[in-house]
């Protein structure tokens, strides 16, 4: 079952599809089963009768913390998520306390950064933009560059293959804050691939295509197939 | 109709917040303490402190404060005899935890800030901010980049929701005369008497105290300033030149202005690493319209990539970058510097 719906309706039906013996794959900020980022930790929770997709930001930034902090220490990573205004609908904007929430704890949890931090903009430029993500991430001073630029790339390869329109908008930045914290900044473009919303609303695309993921993961797993 | 009985206008000072970005966020608890101390002898009625981009701005993509703000606002609290202590949350950065956190350590005033074309991000933190009794006022920044019904109509979002007062905010100092005028004069009509209006200028043009002036003629009752200017850009309205100007336009602000001049000289200016000017990048800000927190930001990538700062934030403008999007200014620059390298 995939629920996307509204987090008050999925905390009312989650035990009913558990009673049932249903999967659930939840696309609502309920967060009744572990967060499941495909790219980063799906096979972690291919057993979970209930699983959680985060929220787009989330799933367009934590596969890159994740990549990075595999090859080196995180200790802070913060993402800024730019989204079409067009395109954030009355519940993210009713709710944007739980979006921030919700992703930042994600990022920690599964992007397996010490700390994590999100923030959101709404952008009303017309033509709408495409949704942009910039992830920051605290580097050791002796961090291997050449590495992490590596790590970033396998893992932008790698979400492109559930999200098409999934890229790479700049190459990975690396310097340091003005109080001299090193960090990279990676920056990110999600286009959405076109078939129901418009191309701009990749945010909307990836978190649908991230479920999908999840799903046919999932359905492997139950049936057997590797 | 005036702000109150005995004001036709109430003023407030914001240069320990949006003077944040012009200090790179480095202010000491005894800065605070002591430009809090002078403007409240004065008779600012409002002072702001927070970080540059609001509560939980702290961060690497606005910059990391020297001191938790937390820290800054309750030595704001513990100074001010009269003078009530407000704070900035922009939804998208801050959270209603934040907002909890300033009203039970005794501010008085959270002014919720979003893009001009997106108010209704703010209708929970204004709710649970009346709830808490705290007196709200609501931003509508960039203002200048939306035609006078828009802005109208999404000031009558933020005053539903429990705003008591509506700003119109020229967050890139790139209003002109009439441009304040008619949006004033919109959110009034829209509003009327509802909640209040207010007007937060910047001086990239240099017109920022004319700018304020019109629009208290237009009906705003609430003006935003900073003394010296201590701002973000080429800094804000002069708090104590427009107390100055007022007080000859016989315009009531209850400020003593030769007290906040002293203020603005003897306190305030030693606090600020350098005077905010109508420089080049200043400039080009208020020409191209973009939004003046990221002067410094610019100024820094600009160093950094070795290309020029103007022509950052004139490919902010043409990007249409709004306010929280300084993370674009290292990939403007890093794309500056990768097509000058691919010409020469």
């Amino acid at each position: 079952m995939f629920e996307a719906t509204s987090a008050y309706v999925h905390i009312a039906n989650a035990p009913r599809y558990a009673e049932l013996g249903i999967r659930a794959i939840d696309l609502t900020p309920a967060a009744v089963g572990p967060f499941v980022v495909p790219s980063a930790n799906i096979d972690e929770h291919l057993d979970a009768v209930n699983v959680n997709m985060v929220t787009c930001a989330g799933q367009a930034t934590i596969p890159i913390v994740h990549a990075i902090a595999a090859v080196t220490e995180v200790e802070y990573a913060e993402i800024v998520a730019t989204v079409a205004s067009v395109s954030a609908g009355p519940g993210t904007r009713a709710n944007i306390d739980e979006f921030t929430r919700t992703t930042s704890r994600a990022i920690a949890e599964v992007g397996r950064a010490g700390r994590g931090k999100a923030i959101i903009v709404l952008n009303p430029a017309e033509p709408p933009l495409i949704m942009r993500d910039t992830i920051f991430c605290q580097l050791p001073r002796d961090a291997d560059d050449v590495l992490i630029t590596k790590a970033v790339e396998d893992a932008v390869a790698n979400v492109a293959q559930y999200v098409p329109g999934y890229r790479l908008k700049s190459p990975p930045q690396f310097g340091e804050s003005r109080d001299g914290i090193p960090r990279v900044a990676v920056l990110v473009e999600v286009e959405g691939a076109g078939d129901y919303f418009p191309p701009y609303a990749g945010n909307l695309d990836i978190m649908t295509a991230a479920a999908a993921a999840t799903g046919d993961r999932i359905a492997k797993h139950m049936t057997g197939a590797s | 109709m005036p702000y109150s009985s005995s004001l036709d206008v109430r003023m407030t000072d914001t240069c320990l917040r949006d003077g944040s970005h012009a200090k790179n966020h480095q202010f000491t608890e005894q800065q605070v303490r002591d430009v809090v101390a002078a403007l409240d002898a004065a008779g600012m009625p409002v002072i702001e402190v927070t970080h540059g981009d609001g509560l939980g701005g702290s961060s690497f993509n606005y910059g990391f404060s020297l001191t938790d703000e937390r820290l800054l606002m309750k030595a704001a609290v513990d100074t001010a005899k009269n003078a009530k202590i407000a704070a900035l949350m922009v939804p998208g950065i801050g959270t209603l935890d934040d907002i909890r956190y300033i009203q039970e350590i005794g501010l008085s005033i959270v002014r919720v800030a979003t893009h001009c074309t997106e108010a209704d991000v703010s209708i929970q933190h204004f709710g649970l901010a009346r709830s808490l009794g705290l007196e709200t006022v609501g931003f509508l920044m960039m203002a200048h980049g939306q035609p006078p019904e828009l802005i109208a109509k999404q000031s009558r979002i933020m005053a539903d929701a429990g705003c008591q007062c509506v700003y119109v905010v020229d967050s890139a100092g790139a209003m002109i005369l009439e441009d304040v005028q008619h949006r004033v004069e919109a959110v009034v009509a829209e509003l009327h008497g509802d909640a209040q209006v207010g007007f937060h200028g910047h001086d990239n043009l240099g017109i920022a105290v004319a700018n304020s002036v019109i629009a208290v003629r237009a009906g705003a009752v609430q003006i935003d300033g900073s003394v010296r200017g201590f701002g973000a850009g080429a800094g804000n309205t002069r708090n104590e030149v427009f107390a100055a100007v007022a007080e000859r336009l016989g315009i009531k602000t209850g400020i003593d202005v030769l007290g906040l001049m002293d203020a603005a000289e003897d306190v305030v200016r030693p606090v600020m690493d350098s005077e905010c000017i109508i420089d080049r990048m200043a400039l080009v800000m208020g020409y191209a319209g973009v939004y003046s927190s990221f002067l410094r930001h610019a100024f820094r990538a600009a160093e950094q990539y070795g290309v020029s700062g103007a022509d950052v934030l004139m490919r902010c403008g043409e990007q249409k970058l709004v306010g929280g999007q300084e993370d674009q200014i290292i990939f403007i620059a890093a794309d500056l510097a990768a097509e000058m390298a691919a010409t020469s």
